[in-house]
C-alpha cells in the first residue's frame, strides 16, 4: 500500500460501535505508526482495518502511517516474520550502501547514522531527522550508488513490525506459526486482540474461550479451560509478554506497548477486547474490562526479559488481587448467563471450577512475582 | 388422631402450611420447612416483573448486534428465547425442592397483568409443583383504574392460568375490595380451586426523627388475623372452594381459631421467621393437645364449627349482599376477639 493511500483514522471505523479492539490499534498507530509494518491476520481487524476509507489505522501530521497487509489465519505470523526479515535485509543493504558512499557523504554524516542508538522514541526521532537530512543531501547528488541508497534509505530508521490478529488466529488456527515466530528470537511484536471467541465469523468457541462460556460449538458451556498463552511464551525466557486491558489500566497498557516495541526480540501482547459476542451493553465495555481484571479473570501482567538480564525478577503482576467474585463479572455477560439460564446446575459447576482456576492462577502468578531472578530462564541470545 | 386435610384437592398430612416467604428461597430452606412437619410448602413468589425484565434484557442483548457487522449475522448459539435467568432458577428450585420433600410443593406467581408469566405456570407444573398460588398484586395508586377493571383482571388471570395447567390453582387475595364475597365467587367460577386470605400489603412506615419513609416488610401480629378469619367464616359455607388462612398466626391457638372459622388450611410465615422453621412442630403439638382436651379426634370434625351457617346463605343473597352475613359473623366473633 502506498503511503499516499494510507487513510486517516476515522472516528467511526467500520467496526461495531463500541468495539473493544480498535482502541488498541489506534493507540499503537499513534505510538509507532510512522515506522510500522503490519501483518494482519484475517478476522474482524482485517475487515474493519482493510475497508477504506474508514479504518482505525492513522497517519501522523507528517503523512506517515503504517504499511499494512493482510494474510491468512494459518500463515500470518510467518508472513509477519517474513516482513521482519525483509526489513532487516533492507536495513543491512542500506547500511552497506551508506558505507559505500562514505567518501561523498563524509564521516560525520555516515557515522552519526550508523552508530545511532534506536531503541527509544527520542533516539528514533533524532534518527528520523538524520535520515531526512540524508535524503535531502542525496537529492543534490547523482550516480547509481546514490539511486541505490535512496531506494532503501528509509530503512536506516528501525522498522517496527507488528503481527496482529484475534484469538481465533493466535490461539487456534495460527497458533503453530505464532509459537514458531516467538521461538525465532526475532524482533517482532505480536498483538492478540483477544475477544475469547471467533468474532468475525459469528461467535464460535476458540481455545481462548473461558470455561463455562456459551458460544457456537460450545452451546452447553465450554468444558475446557482457556489456554494460558502468556505462560507458554514466558517459558522461552526471551519473549516479552504482557497481558493488558485498556479499560482496567490504560497506563499499564501504554507501558506494555512501549516496552514491547522497544524490546529487541519477540514480544507478545494479549489485549482483552470486549465484543458484541459477549452479550453486553457495548457502551459499558470498558467497565466490563475493569470487572474482568478485578475478578481475576484477566490478571494484568508483564514479563520483561530485560529485567532478567539486570538480575531483577522479570515477572510483574500489575493488577491488584481479585476483589470481586468471578460470578459478579460473569453475571453481566450473556455468554455466561445463557448457561445459567438453560442449565443452572452445569453453570454453577463450571463457575466453581472457573473460580478455582482463577484462585489457582492468581496464587501461581503471585508466587512467580516474588521469585528471585535466577528462577527464570535467562536470554541466551547475547 | 386425624389431622389429614384436603386442600385444593390435595391430601395433606395436616392443615398447617408454610406460606410464601423468605425461608423457601433455597432447597435447604424448603426442606427445613417440611422437616418441621407442615402439610405443604408454598414457595416464595416469582415476580412477573423479574420474569419479563430478565427475558427482555437477554433477548435484547442477543439480538441487538445481530446483522450489525458485515461478516456474520448472529453471535450466539440458537436457544429458546423464553428462557430467562430468574425463571430458570425458580424452575430449578421447584424441581429440586419438590424432589427433596415428601409433602406437596406449591409454586407462587406474583403479578398483575396477563403476561408471559401465565404460560410460565405450565413450566411450574412440569417442574413438579403440586399446585400454583397466584398472588395477584395491584399496587393501588392509579387513579384512573376502576375497581371493576381490577376485578376483571383477577378473573382473566385466573382463567388464563387455569387453561394453562391441569394442577390446582389458588388465588391469594388482597383484603381491599368493595365486595370480597362477590369477587370470591367470580374467581371460583373462573376456576380457582382455592382462595388464600389475605395477602398483607407491604406498607411503608414513617419515622419522625429523622423524618423519613421507611419501606417495611413487617412480621404480622395476632390482630392481623381478625379480618381474614371473619371473611373465612363468612364464605366457608357459601363457596365451593378451598380456603386458606394467612396472617397473624402467633401460636397454636390462632391455628385452632382459623380452623373453627372454617379454614381448610392455616398458613404461617411470620411465626416461622420469628422462631425458626421447626416452630411448626410446636404449633402442631399445641393443636393436638387442644384436640385431646376438647375431645376432637379429627380436624374435619371441628373445622368450620363457627362458620356462618349455610342457612344464612339464602337470606344473605336475598338481600343482595354480604352485610347480613357479616353482621352475623361479627356477632359470633365478637366474643372471640
Ligand atoms: C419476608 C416476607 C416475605 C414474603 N414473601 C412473600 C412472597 O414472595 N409471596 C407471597 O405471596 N407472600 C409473601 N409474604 C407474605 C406471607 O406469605 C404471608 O401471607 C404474610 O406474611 C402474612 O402471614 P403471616 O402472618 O403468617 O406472616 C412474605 C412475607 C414476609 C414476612
Amino acid at each position: 500500500m502506498a503511503p499516499s493511500s494510507w487513510s486517516r483514522c476515522s472516528s467511526s471505523p467500520g467496526a461495531c460501535s463500541g468495539c473493544g479492539e480498535t482502541p488498541y490499534l489506534k493507540l499503537f498507530t499513534q505510538l509507532f505508526g510512522g515506522r510500522a509494518t503490519v501483518a494482519n491476520a484475517t478476522g474482524c481487524s482485517s475487515i474493519y482495518g482493510g475497508n477504506l476509507p474508514t479504518t482505525p489505522w492513522s497517519s501522523n501530521k507528517y503523512g506517515r502511517g503504517p504499511a499494512w497487509s493482510n494474510s491468512l489465519f494459518e500463515d500470518n505470523a510467518e508472513f509477519g516474520l517474513g516482513l521482519r526479515l525483509a526489513a532487516d535485509l533492507h536495513t543491512a543493504t542500506a547500511r552497506r550502501r551508506l558505507e559505500a558512499l562514505r567518501p561523498e557523504l563524509g564521516d560525520a554524516t555516515v557515522d552519526a547514522i550508523l552508530q545511532a542508538p534506536q531503541q527509544y522514541e527520542s533516539e528514533l526521532s533524532q534518527q528520523r531527522a538524520r535520515v531526512d537530512a540524508l535524503k535531502a543531501l542525496l537529492d543534490t547528488m547523482t550516480g547509481p550508488l546514490v539511486e541505490d541508497l535512496r531506494s532503501v534509505a528509509d530503512h536506516l530508521l528501525r522498522r517496527s513490525v507488528w503481527i496482529v490478529g484475534g484469538d481465533g488466529w493466535a490461539y487456534d488456527i495460527g497458533s503453530a506459526g505464532v509459537d514458531h515466530v516467538l521461538a525465532s528470537g526475532r524482533n517482532v511484536n505480536i498483538l492478540v486482540l483477544d475477544t475469547e471467541v471467533y468474532s468475525n465469523t459469528g461467535g464460535q468457541a476458540s481455545k481462548s474461550t473461558p470455561l463455562g462460556a456459551v458460544a457456537k460449538f460450545a452451546a452447553s458451556g465450554k468444558v475446557t479451560g482457556k489456554k494460558d498463552v502468556a505462560m507458554q511464551a514466558i517459558a522461552y525466557g526471551n519473549v516479552y509478554v504482557a497481558r493488558v486491558a485498556m479499560g482496567a489500566d490504560p497506563q499499564q497498557t501504554l507501558t506494555a506497548f512501549r516496552e514491547a516495541e522497544a524490546y529487541d526480540g519477540p514480544s507478545l501482547i494479549l489485549a482483552y477486547s470486549h465484543c458484541i459476542a459477549h452479550g453486553i451493553d457495548m457502551s459499558k465495555g470498558l467497565d466490563q474490562q475493569y470487572a474482568a481484571v478485578n475478578s481475576g479473570h484477566w490478571p494484568l501482567m508483564r514479563y520483561n526479559p530485560v529485567r532478567r538480564m539486570a538480575d531483577h525478577n522479570p515477572f510483574l503482576l500489575d493488577s491488584p488481587r481479585p476483589r470481586i467474585p468471578l460470578r459478579d463479572y460473569r453475571a453481566k455477560e450473556l455468554r455466561f448467563r445463557m448457561l445459567m439460564n438453560s442449565d443452572p446446575e452445569t453453570a454453577e459447576r463450571l463457575l466453581s471450577y472457573g473460580q478455582e482456576a482463577v484462585n489457582r492462577r492468581w496464587a501461581e502468578y503471585e508466587e512467580m512475582a516474588m521469585r528471585g531472578a535466577e528462577r527464570f530462564a535467562a536470554d541466551a541470545r547475547k | 388422631m386425624f389431622l389429614d386435610t384436603d386442600y385444593l384437592g390435595l391430601r395433606l398430612r395436616n392443615p398447617l402450611v408454610a406460606s410464601a416467604g423468605p425461608i423457601s428461597q433455597t432447597v435447604s430452606g424448603v426442606q427445613s420447612l417440611a422437616d418441621g412437619g407442615v402439610g405443604a410448602v408454598v414457595l416464595y413468589s416469582l415476580f412477573e416483573e423479574q420474569l419479563t425484565q430478565a427475558a427482555e434484557r437477554d433477548a435484547f442483548l442477543e439480538e441487538a448486534y445481530a446483522d450489525s457487522f458485515a461478516e456474520a449475522t448472529s453471535y450466539f448459539p440458537a436457544r429458546d428465547t423464553a428462557d430467562a435467568g430468574v425463571a430458570a432458577s425458580y424452575l430449578s428450585l421447584v424441581e429440586r425442592s419438590a424432589a427433596a420433600i415428601d409433602v406437596p410443593l406449591i409454586a407462587s406467581l406474583n403479578g398483575s397483568s396477563l403476561g408471559s408469566w401465565v404460560h410460565f405456570a405450565r413450566s411450574l407444573q412440569d417442574a413438579g409443583a403440586a399446585a400454583i398460588e397466584c398472588n395477584i398484586y395491584f399496587v393501588p395508586g392509579d387513579l384512573t383504574l376502576s375497581g371493576a377493571v381490577v376485578e376483571q383482571r383477577h378473573v382473566d388471570i385466573v382463567s388464563a392460568v387455569k387453561q394453562a395447567v391441569s394442577i390446582p390453582v389458588a388465588v391469594k387475595l388482597s383484603p381491599h375490595f368493595s365486595s370480597i364475597g362477590h369477587l370470591a365467587s367470580r374467581l371460583v367460577e373462573a376456576g380457582a380451586d382455592g382462595l388464600v386470605m389475605f395477602n398483607r400489603f407491604l406498607q411503608p412506615d414513617v419515622t419522625i426523627e429523622p423524618i423519613a419513609v421507611v419501606p417495611g416488610v413487617t412480621l404480622s401480629h395476632r390482630v392481623d388475623s381478625l379480618v381474614p378469619r371473619t371473611w373465612i367464616a363468612a364464605l366457608r359455607n357459601h363457596l365451593n372452594a378451598s380456603l386458606a388462612a394467612t396472617s397473624g398466626v402467633e401460636d397454636y391457638t390462632d391455628v385452632v381459631r382459623y380452623l373453627l372459622a372454617g379454614a381448610d388450611v392455616v398458613m404461617t410465615t411470620s411465626s416461622l421467621v420469628r422462631h425458626g422453621a421447626g416452630y411448626s412442630a410446636k404449633l402442631l403439638d399445641g393443636l393436638q393437645a387442644w384436640m385431646t382436651r376438647t375431645g376432637h379426634d379429627s380436624v374435619d370434625g371441628f373445622r368450620g364449627m363457627l362458620a356462618v351457617p349455610t342457612d344464612a346463605e339464602s337470606n344473605a343473597y336475598q338481600r343482595a349482599g354480604y352485610v347480613a352475613a357479616l353482621e352475623k359473623a361479627k356477632s359470633i366473633y365478637g366474643s372471640l376477639v
